[in-house]
């Protein structure tokens, strides 16, 4: 994209919002800032409705930080929490109805590649664990059979959340929420052994206690799917509103869960992704 | 027995307004022409009711949409100053429609105006007469609707395409040269009334 686009047309800069002009005079397009930069830059998550405490929030924030090409990158999300959050991004994005947007993303990704052959256009999927593990299933498992080359990003609260609380596919067996009195039946369902299987080159678990190695999951998963394949990144986000715990305790519920062994995080490669990544990686040093 | 024209007139007509277009009222075809009130007229025709509405106003307003916001194809900052031009001649108030997205949980009625619902905005500043430009034609088809539906204000359309059936005035192929023939007529209207 050519960084003369983001210009105020002379004379309407005194009557554009502060955050759109903020954008334009401090924003993150074209200088490749990452989490170790927050705080110096205006970032592309204006003010949001989540609620407070919001594990997804920060993981929502972490990842737009991490898009390696802010300026070239579209977002597919889907119904639930997010959705409600990508009005006040400043990323292009797309909302897709509930559980199609790895089909949106497949066509997206294809007419960018014909619009304009040669140039990167990162199409990267957001969306919750309903969309991606249970509503959107089969969209998400073909796109990944296909080989499409997209970064699917699982934002993971385990449950329905902004629906007042049903139990989803990635709840963990036992949950109790407002509309699961009984507790959940079955375990929780092993996604990124399924991305593997399904032939996904980039797997990772992270979790927004450790941006950098949150920002380096989502760097590395969209790299991948620029060249490789199919990437998925599933992200840990604890809803303190439905499993009821205080806003402040978000983080140290993730350390928490980890110490206990329920949680981990993990990263599969496959072996050309894993020289693709260290031949970009190396070229940096 | 014939059917009475539809007149496409400042609300509020109530919620869900029908689209002026279902109601008969056709686009002019010919560039020199345009909209007022859903009646095809001349485009000095329609030149002269706009310079009127506005200068008559308490309260006007222009809303300029993306399309001239940002400079971000040649030829839209000359069109931005003569929107600016243009309002200080009418001694009109600019509001911005930077974004077409719905905000959560709700924008900020005094800065700017969200097509989804234009209403707040119009309400906010008890704006009587406004102009839209350079806003895509799919949300000042949506937002003009909103309006004539909640609100009393009086509606004007710079259309660079063909048009807004559901503007009260509705210019199309609005380019600068145009602007600039409104701004001129709008100044020596002024100076008549002195």
């Amino acid at each position: 994209m050519k960084s003369d686009l983001w210009q105020i047309s002379p004379g309407f800069e005194e009557v554009m919002p502060a955050e759109y002009r903020e954008l334009v005079d401090n924003g993150p397009f074209g200088k490749k800032l990452g989490v170790a930069d927050m705080g110096t830059f205006k970032e592309l998550l204006e003010e949001h409705p989540l609620c407070a405490g919001c594990g997804l929030a920060l993981s929502l924030r972490l990842t737009l930080i991490a898009l390696p090409n802010p300026e070239d990158t579209i977002i597919v999300g889907a119904t639930g929490c997010s959705s409600l959050a990508f009005p006040q991004v400043s990323v292009h994005n797309i909302h897709s109805l509930f559980g199609n947007q790895n089909a949106v993303a497949t066509g997206l990704k294809r007419a960018l590649s014909l619009r304009f052959p040669g140039q990167v256009k990162d199409v990267v999927v957001i969306a919750g664990d309903g969309a991606t593990c249970d509503i959107g299933l089969e969209a998400v498992v073909h796109s990944w059979f296909r080989g499409e080359k997209l970064a699917t990003i699982m934002l993971d609260n385990e449950a329905y959340a902004n629906t007042g609380g049903q139990e989803s596919g990635m709840s963990r067996i036992g949950t109790v929420l407002n509309m699961a009195p009984q507790g959940k039946k079955f375990s929780k369902v092993n996604f990124p052994e399924i991305a593997k299987a399904a032939g996904c080159a980039y797997v990772a678990v992270a979790e927004p206690s450790r941006p950098k190695r949150l920002e380096q999951a989502v760097r590395r998963a969209i790299l991948v799917a620029r060249e490789i394949g199919p990437a998925y990144v599933q992200l840990f986000t604890p809803c303190p509103t439905n499993y009821k715990f205080k806003p402040s305790e978000t983080l140290s519920l993730i350390k928490k869960r980890e110490q206990e062994g329920v949680f981990q995080t993990m990263e599969y490669l496959s072996p050309e992704a894993e020289a693709y990544i260290k031949q970009i990686e190396e070229a940096k040093r | 027995m014939a059917i009475p024209q539809y007149r496409v007139l400042p609300g509020p007509e109530g919620y869900l307004p029908p689209a002026a277009a279902g109601m008969g009222v056709i686009l002019p075809r010919k560039k020199d022409e345009a909209l007022v009130e859903g009646a095809i007229v001349t485009r000095e025709e329609a030149m002269e009711k706009a310079a009127e509405k506005l200068l008559s106003a308490k309260k006007p307003y222009i809303f300029p949409g993306p399309l001239v916001l940002w400079n971000w194809k040649e030829g839209v900052a000359e069109k931005a100053q003569a929107i600016i031009a243009l309002a200080k001649a009418a001694n009109a108030g600019i509001i911005p429609m930077p974004d077409y997205r719905p905000k959560y949980p709700m924008i900020n009625p005094a800065v700017e105006i969200n097509p989804n619902h234009p209403n707040l905005t119009i309400w906010h500043n008890k704006i009587d007469v406004c102009v839209f430009v350079g806003v895509h034609c799919h949300y000042a088809n949506v937002a003009l609707k909103i309006i004539r539906g909640g609100t009393d204000c009086y509606t004007i359309a710079f259309c660079a395409e063909m048009g807004h059936e559901d503007a009260m005035i509705s210019f199309r192929e609005m380019g600068l040269a145009e602007i600039k023939q409104l701004t001129d007529l709008i100044t020596r209207k002024k100076g008549e009334s002195r």
